[in-house]
């Protein structure tokens, strides 16, 4: 191993677009498996009872809570609208690089109104409150 | 190119890491997988909005109709199936290591299964039982 070149050099590698929303694909890929957990977690609360429910309820509505919740639901919309676009590479279309970097500001217009959609949703559910 | 590979065994095949003719399964479970989240996810995402702030009573509502347990389930098994498939990628490129590899890919499969079946637990006893 040692010796090899290593593709892409980080070092001398400046960042652009399509490799930063690469990565950047991976990085909140990771984060939704942590965030199985808390998935997982609420499903088990509710299973568990009232009070085990409670806690979980207050745990998620704290602002710690909260703010896991929203990088939580913004890596869910965009592994989802850049997951998208890898299954559009996957037929072999939109692989020239324009394409490849409107698609990509797409996919970032798209999981960011995704993710204000959503939690404006949230918020007038709960009625305005806080 | 190759030797006709019925006169190879599965251990030859394999021994140096070369192919052991399943070399797409891999990306296709992944693709397969993601097909289905991206559809599950058009269900799950306003199904849980709809539940910010909601007491026990309406979640356990919530998880007593038999639609909302099928999706949830296939949601459940394909996001972990989803999950271990490209945590073993990331495994495989940053664990140089290949005890520390073994180990990792061991733990992640696990836990995906663990998981899983934690999350079933959950649901079955929160729809049948709550």
């Amino acid at each position: 191993m040692r010796g090899r070149p290593l593709s892409p050099h980080l070092q001398i590698y400046r960042p652009q677009l399509t490799s930063v929303l690469s990565i950047l694909h991976r990085l909140t890929g990771l984060a939704l498996v942590a965030g199985t957990g808390l998935l997982v977690y609420w499903l088990w609360s509710a299973a568990a009872g009232e009070a085990a429910y409670a806690c979980a309820q207050r745990l998620i509505g704290s602002w710690l809570g909260r703010l896991v919740l929203f990088g939580w639901s913004f890596s869910l919309f965009y592994h989802f609208s850049n997951g998208l676009r890898h299954l559009l590479w996957d037929t072999g279309r939109g692989l020239s690089l324009p394409v490849a970097r409107a698609a990509g500001w797409a996919v970032v217009v798209l999981s960011v109104a995704l993710t204000l959609g959503a939690w404006i949703a949230g918020y007038a559910m709960r009625g305005g409150g806080v | 190119m190759t030797a006709p590979s019925g006169y190879r065994s599965v251990l030859s095949r394999v021994r140096h890491l070369g192919s052991a003719k399943d070399g797409v399964h891999h990306w296709w479970m992944q693709r397969l997988t993601s097909v289905a989240l991206a559809l599950l996810t058009l269900w799950f995402v306003p199904s849980v909005v709809a539940l910010v702030g909601a007491d026990r009573a309406a979640v356990l509502a919530w998880l007593g109709s038999p639609a909302t347990v099928a999706l949830l389930a296939l949601t459940i098994v394909a996001v972990f199936h989803h999950a271990q498939l490209g945590m073993q990628v990331v495994i495989d490129d940053y664990v140089p290591d290949e005890d520390w590899r073994l180990l990792a890919q061991i733990v992640v499969k696990l836990a995906a299964v663990l998981m899983a079946a934690a999350a079933l637990s959950a649901l079955a006893f929160a729809a049948f039982k709550g």
